[in-house]
């Protein structure tokens, strides 16, 4: 009983409509034909990724990976490989193909994903320390006490290049060291785990599924900077997080890998969780820390910055979960081996929550100099639905709208500021052909107007001036001058307002506005969106020479407004009509008009 | 237990890390793993993980643990699980209701048979291992 080996054939959407299912039966035929029915078996799989060199073959036990496999190949694949035990070469991925050049030597990258972040999330129960310590867990946090003076720690996360991911990319051993260069004393390390954006679960994905990473992380930062007390910033939205941190510490504690005295090394630190109410803002800095500190979650002016003056008063340094997850293997690895990884400017990889109208949605970790289309294309499947791709978002609200044209850039810090997007935490939302820019654009304003403190002029008055502009606009009622006030107001508040999130508000405005001006032309000179979303520019009615009265539009009409006998043409009455889009998505004949 | 002192924690990571390379804590030589993150409980996870220790137990099969873990990463196909069968490869399978869930113990570990339409790519290579 048992099969030798098994032939798994990609049944993803895109192999599939590329000859998928005959080659299926080929290989089916193949292995039938050769007497191989009770030692190997074929196999469906769910979308294998790479889905630009479809169809998919892999062989297992041995793993070989054959790319662009038609049918006719199957009976050579049968003969050479699994009777023979002969790789058919001509149909293996050439990987001298692959435009990833992101310096990591000798590693097979046909799965183009690098996981250092999420190394243990699927793979441990997050619930067992015991599983995290088989997995080179505090292993770091071991080496630094014993083997590390709090300045080497310092030095060797500087030499690594990593910067911080929730944003901004400020190098993290440079952040580290002014707070080591304060004045010995009460000093504070804390997690900022108050992910926000709309569309990202990195932080939490992270959390959940390896929460002792970040744990050894804050110790080991505690140990460099010198601070005996933690903090871990997370929102209440996050229970099975909270959950699994309570867990995760409790454990900790009992094997004295935080408390007094950790391991007999003399030093001590612990960690408490905080839980934020799931404010925007309360993910910046300074508004962190009022939060924490019992205040009102609101930014102050910076200087002083918190690694000098942070926490009641005391140096504190913050970090982001995702960038706290990468300490221990840079202290493991090394930052040699850490700083080969990644493009000059960004070293390492980046976790990004891939959503929107992508086939593959996930948790994903790329080296730093990945490009778009192979994130969107190889590793996310394509667009849904076979559409076309218009934009890409990074950074959530603070990011950027990314349009086509720059689908092969290297993504790094550098890269996406030149072209007016951010890194940021690390959200990614695609979107295509049915999105509408300036309607996603007063999506993004939509979210920072309500999460804005109100504390600053700029980012109070400034996002709701853009917000009803835009709304103009997507009415059909916009002007060219609104299109002038627009950027001359998103300036202003890059330059003047207090913290990030006004800096960044108007980010999605400005980067639409500079790659997708002619679909605010449209709305505003010909009242068109093209995309289907305005519904006040919208205007549907039936086609009497295509309507064959079937009644399924009547049917699905949710304010009756379409009427009409059976079999004969039906209509729209205006004066009722949402334009809810129903009839249109329902009619099989083509019958329904959206103008 | 007492606090670790640096040979306790070297002794455990080592007995640890074995018993994770065999594959084979308590007797058990095959694994079943439900992803268990917040997107995975989402898309029914806690269903499928009762279901596959139902049809366990049905088929009176002793040699299976069942272990939870998080987010693997395919939030398009979730619930996910990974099987781990001696003389298999290991397989990570997607969206993985308590219907196929109950599959995985039939035609998977009873039968060895791999099952159709539901295979997904691990995502990435292990840089511990």
């Amino acid at each position: 009983m048992g099969y030798k080996q098994y032939i798994l054939v990609c049944g993803g959407t895109a192999c599939e409509s590329n000859q998928g299912i005959a080659l299926f039966n080929a290989l089916k035929k193949a292995v039938e034909e050769n007497g191989l029915v009770n030692d190997v078996q074929v196999v469906r799989t769910g979308c294998l990724g790479f889905c630009e060199k479809g169809p998919i073959v892999k062989i297992l036990p041995q793993d070989t990976f054959y790319v662009e496999v038609k049918p006719e190949d199957a009976p050579v694949i049968i003969k050479e490989h699994l009777v023979k035990g002969r790789v058919v070469s001509r149909l293996l991925y050439d990987k001298s193909q692959s435009k990833i050049n992101v310096g990591i030597e000798g590693i097979d990258f046909y799965q183009k994903q690098f996981r250092i972040v999420l190394r243990n999330c699927g793979v441990i129960d997050p619930d067992k320390i015991d599983e995290y310590i088989a997995r080179d867990g505090y292993k770091a946090l071991e080496k630094s006490l014993f083997e590390m003076k709090p300045q080497d720690v310092i030095d060797e996360v500087s030499k690594s290049g990593l910067r911080g991911r929730g944003g901004a990319g400020f190098p993290t051993g440079k952040k580290w060291s002014f707070a080591a260069m304060q004045p010995a004393g009460q000093k504070y390390m804390v997690c900022n785990a108050d992910e926000g954006d709309p569309g990202a679960y990195m932080d939490r994905s992270t959390l959940e599924g390896d929460p002792h990473s970040v744990l050894e992380a804050m110790t080991i930062a505690g140990y460099a900077i010198g601070a005996d007390k933690g903090f871990i910033y997370i929102r209440a939205e996050y229970p099975l997080a909270i959950q699994r941190l309570e867990t995760a510490i409790a454990q900790s504690r009992e094997y004295g890998l935080l408390g007094k005295n950790i391991l007999g090394s003399g030093f001590s630190f612990d960690i408490e969780i905080r839980l934020g109410a799931g404010a925007f803002v309360c993910g910046e800095e300074t508004a962190l820390i009022a939060s924490i500190e019992g205040k009102r979650g609101m930014p102050s002016p910076r200087p002083p910055f918190p690694a000098v003056k942070g926490l009641w008063g005391r140096p504190t340094v913050i970090n982001n979960v995702e960038t706290l997850a990468n300490i221990p293997v840079i202290l493991l690895k090394g930052s040699l081996w850490f700083s080969k990884i990644g493009t000059a400017t960004s070293k390492g990889t980046k976790v990004f929550a891939l959503t929107g109208k992508i086939n593959n949605s996930g948790l994903i970790e790329v080296p730093m100099g990945t490009t778009l289309r192979e994130i969107i294309f190889d590793i996310g499947g394509g667009i849904r639905n076979g559409k076309v791709f218009k934009a890409a978002q990074t950074g959530g609200p603070s990011g950027g709208m990314i349009p086509p044209q720059f689908l092969d850039i290297p993504i790094d810090y550098e890269n996406l500021g030149k072209i007016g997007s951010i890194m940021g935490s690390g959200g990614l939302i695609v979107m295509d052909e049915d999105d509408c820019i300036p309607d996603i654009a007063k999506f993004y304003l939509d979210f920072t107007v309500d999460e804005s403190c109100g504390k600053c002029a700029p980012c109070r008055i400034g996002g709701r001036k853009l917000l009803n502009y835009l709304d103009k606009i997507c009415q059909g009622e916009g002007s060219d001058e609104d299109i002038e006030n627009m950027k001359e107001i998103s300036e202003a508040m890059a330059r003047a307002s207090l913290c990030g999130l006004g800096q960044t508000a108007s980010n999605p405005v400005q980067s639409s506005l500079r790659y997708f001006m002619d679909e605010y032309k449209e709305h505003i000179d010909s009242k068109k969106c093209r995309a289907g979303k305005c519904k006040n520019l919208l205007c549907y009615s039936i086609d009497a020479a295509k309507c064959v009265g079937c009644t399924a539009c009547a049917r699905v009409c949710p304010v009756t407004a379409i009427t009409g006998e059976r079999k004969q043409p039906h209509t729209i009455d205006q004066a009722k009509c949402i334009k809810c889009g129903q009839c249109f998505e329902v009619c099989k004949f083509h019958a329904v008009n959206r103008a | 237990m007492a606090k670790l002192t640096l040979d306790d924690l070297r002794k455990l990571r080592d007995q640890k890390q074995k018993a994770m390379e065999k594959r084979d804590p308590s007797n058990k030589d095959a694994q079943v793993i439900v992803g268990m993150g917040t997107c995975g409980i989402a898309a029914g996870a806690k269903e499928t993980f009762n279901a596959i220790i139902d049809e366990l137990d049905a088929k009176g099969i002793t040699h299976v643990l069942v272990r939870q873990t998080g987010c693997m990463g395919l939030c398009h196909s979730e619930p996910t699980v990974e099987v781990i069968v001696p003389n298999m490869p290991v397989v990570i399978y997607g969206n993985v209701d308590a219907e196929t869930g109950r599959k995985i113990v039939d035609n998977h570990i009873i039968n060895k048979q791999l099952i159709d339409n539901h295979i997904c790519d691990k995502p990435a290579m292990d840089i511990v291992r």
